[in-house]
């Protein structure tokens, strides 16, 4: 089990689930975050904190984000780590509407 | 002239009280800071990370895994580990205050908050507080002794630590023998003759505390079924609202465990973990020791999110020889630091310690002695970020009184005390020998459950 942010994150970036993640192990590149699973804890603390709910625990994951898992797994390892909040990218808002929250 | 207080020949030296997460998280925050920095961190046991360690059930290994984190941190070369020394005991407030620039406190919230009904004290009636330790082989805590001779343990709240202890009462040895449960608690729990396990709730199925994540393992057990009541799902429009709302969405799939549950064929376990809600605890009974608990019906009333219980004067007993009251954390004082008894806090304004509407100079707290004990492991993080850039803007006003001896002068006061305090090195000694201990019984760890018992390791 771990925990997995899916495509909703794309184009947002909010971030309010770095603040909140104990161990840093969110990752980021220019659209979107990714967990890294080898140092999640499963906290789950992030779930209710992102205002698109694109983070999901892998057990939960409907079928056609199930991808998302080992993305998430992959790019983890290419990217920095996020150690703290940034602002969300410029069409967040818009992007965020489109999904309906 | 001396250089600028946070410049590499005059570093900020901060002592941290309290070993726990918000701790850890409060030096991380001072060591990523632009300035240079010492940071001395006390303890009390020589054990570190707080509730990671005597707090976090047993079985949730992987959420343990937070130590990793921690470990890092502590790697810092401007990092001291100062364990089994008690401030206010062993070194004074004012003489962290003499030998550091600022003093943080981490400390946590270490008492329960009381019912204040008749009977609390009986014995069979405890605080959740002394099971988790006393399972998670806290010093404390190790010598507690608790009736699982009869078929029914009640536990009052419906928080995730209600329910880690509902769980590791309902697991079978086999489910607990493999983690790093405290050995005299694996060898008391396999005398355990308990069915039924109530938890039970003051407020309603769509206000209870838990997060999914935790309830849901009760729907995995190996032995113990869980029980929800059809009728005691029925919302008020109130609480149908809130399940709507986004700021309801945990709740709401809380409660769609619950449901789940109640609708949950029973796979012939031998226990029962029964979930009841809209009760309050009105009096422990018996005599010389508890032989069951009076609760009281409850309706609800306000708008959503803001609906309170109230007793509606039905009551009826529950027979029991066991409870364990989980209805949240309290903090203690400690002498020189100012505290708010209402609400178990040290007094203060976004992390600056307060005294009387006055910021007391180089003073300062972050966690759950700050903010009152809610949140997540993470929610720490913040809380403490939020204190050390407090902090951080207040250095030009820190240093102007001369220099601070750190944590040389605190060694210093101590041997001259006669007091072993444990380096972070002598932590991993101990460390090292509980994996080993474990290692030989088939668990991850075998705790020492003594402070003589960790010093005996230390030469």
């Amino acid at each position: 089990m771990t925990t997995v942010v899916t495509d909703n994150c794309q184009d947002c970036r909010y971030t309010d689930c770095v603040a909140v993640c104990p161990v840093e192990c969110f990752h980021y590149d220019e659209r979107m975050l990714y967990i890294d699973p080898e140092v999640c804890i499963d906290c789950s603390a992030c779930l209710p904190e992102c205002p698109v709910q694109a983070i999901y625990e892998e057990d939960d994951l409907p079928e056609d984000k199930r991808k998302w898992a080992e993305i998430n797994a992959v790019r983890a390892g290419e990217l920095p780590v996020c150690t703290d909040t940034m602002d969300p990218l410029p069409n967040a808002a818009g992007k965020k509407a489109a999904l309906g929250f | 002239m001396r250089t600028e207080l946070g410049s590499p020949g005059n570093p900020l030296i901060v002592a941290v009280v309290g070993a726990g997460p918000s701790g850890f998280y409060t030096t991380d925050a001072l060591i990523k800071s632009d300035l240079a920095v010492e940071v001395n961190m006390f303890e009390r046991l020589p054990s570190p990370y707080g509730l990671v360690r005597s707090g976090v059930a047993p079985d949730h290994p992987k959420l343990k895994k937070a130590i990793r984190f921690y470990d890092r941190i502590a790697e810092a070369e401007q990092f001291n580990y100062i364990g089994n020394v008690t401030v206010g005991k062993d070194i004074s407030v004012e003489e962290l205050r003499s030998a550091h620039h600022a003093v943080v406190f981490t400390c946590g919230a270490e008492t329960d908050r009381r019912l204040g009904i008749a009977g609390e004290d009986l014995p069979g009636s405890h605080t959740a507080t002394e099971f988790v330790g006393w399972y998670n082989g806290h010093p404390d805590y190790r010598d507690r002794e608790f009736d699982f001779s009869g078929d029914t343990a009640v536990i009052i709240g419906q928080g995730n630590v209600a329910a880690d202890v509902g769980r590791i009462l309902a697991k079978t040895v086999d489910e607990l023998k493999h983690t790093d449960i405290a050995e005299h608690a694996l060898q008391a729990l396999t005398r355990s003759r308990l069915r039924n396990i109530h938890v039970v709730g003051r407020r309603g199925p769509a206000q209870a505390k838990f997060t999914p994540h935790e309830l849901k393992e009760f729907g995995s057990l190996a032995d113990c079924d869980p029980v929800v009541a059809r009728d005691e799902l029925t919302l008020n429009p109130e609480s149908a609202a809130e399940l709507e709302e986004k700021a309801g969405a945990g709740n709401k799939k809380v409660y769609e465990l619950l449901c789940s549950f109640a609708e949950h064929e029973a796979k012939g376990g031998n226990k029962r973990c029964i979930f009841t809600f809209l009760k309050s605890p009105k009096a422990f009974l018996g005599e010389d020791k508890l032989t069951g608990i009076l609760l009281e019906q409850n309706v609800l009333s306000g708008a959503p999110f803001k609906q309170s219980a109230r007793g509606n004067g039905a009551t009826f007993t529950l027979k029991t020889s066991l409870v364990l009251r989980s209805i949240g954390y309290h903090g203690l004082a400690m002498p020189g630091v100012p505290f708010d008894e209402g609400r178990g806090v040290f007094s203060n304004d976004k992390g600056r310690i307060v005294e009387d509407g006055k910021v007391v100079p180089g003073l300062y707290t972050a966690g759950w002695i700050k903010r009152g004990p809610t949140g997540l492991i993470g929610a720490n993080k913040a809380d403490s970020a939020q204190t050390v850039s407090a902090l951080l803007e207040d250095v030009g006003r820190l240093g102007a009184d001369g220099v601070r001896g750190g944590a040389a002068s605190c060694y210093e006061i101590l041997d001259r005390r006669g007091v072993r305090h444990v380096s972070f090195a002598d932590w991993k000694t101990i460390d090292a020998s509980e994996l080993t201990r474990g290692a030989a019984v088939g668990k991850p760890r075998e705790k020492y459950t003594s402070v003589p018992a960790m010093l005996n390791l230390l030469k």
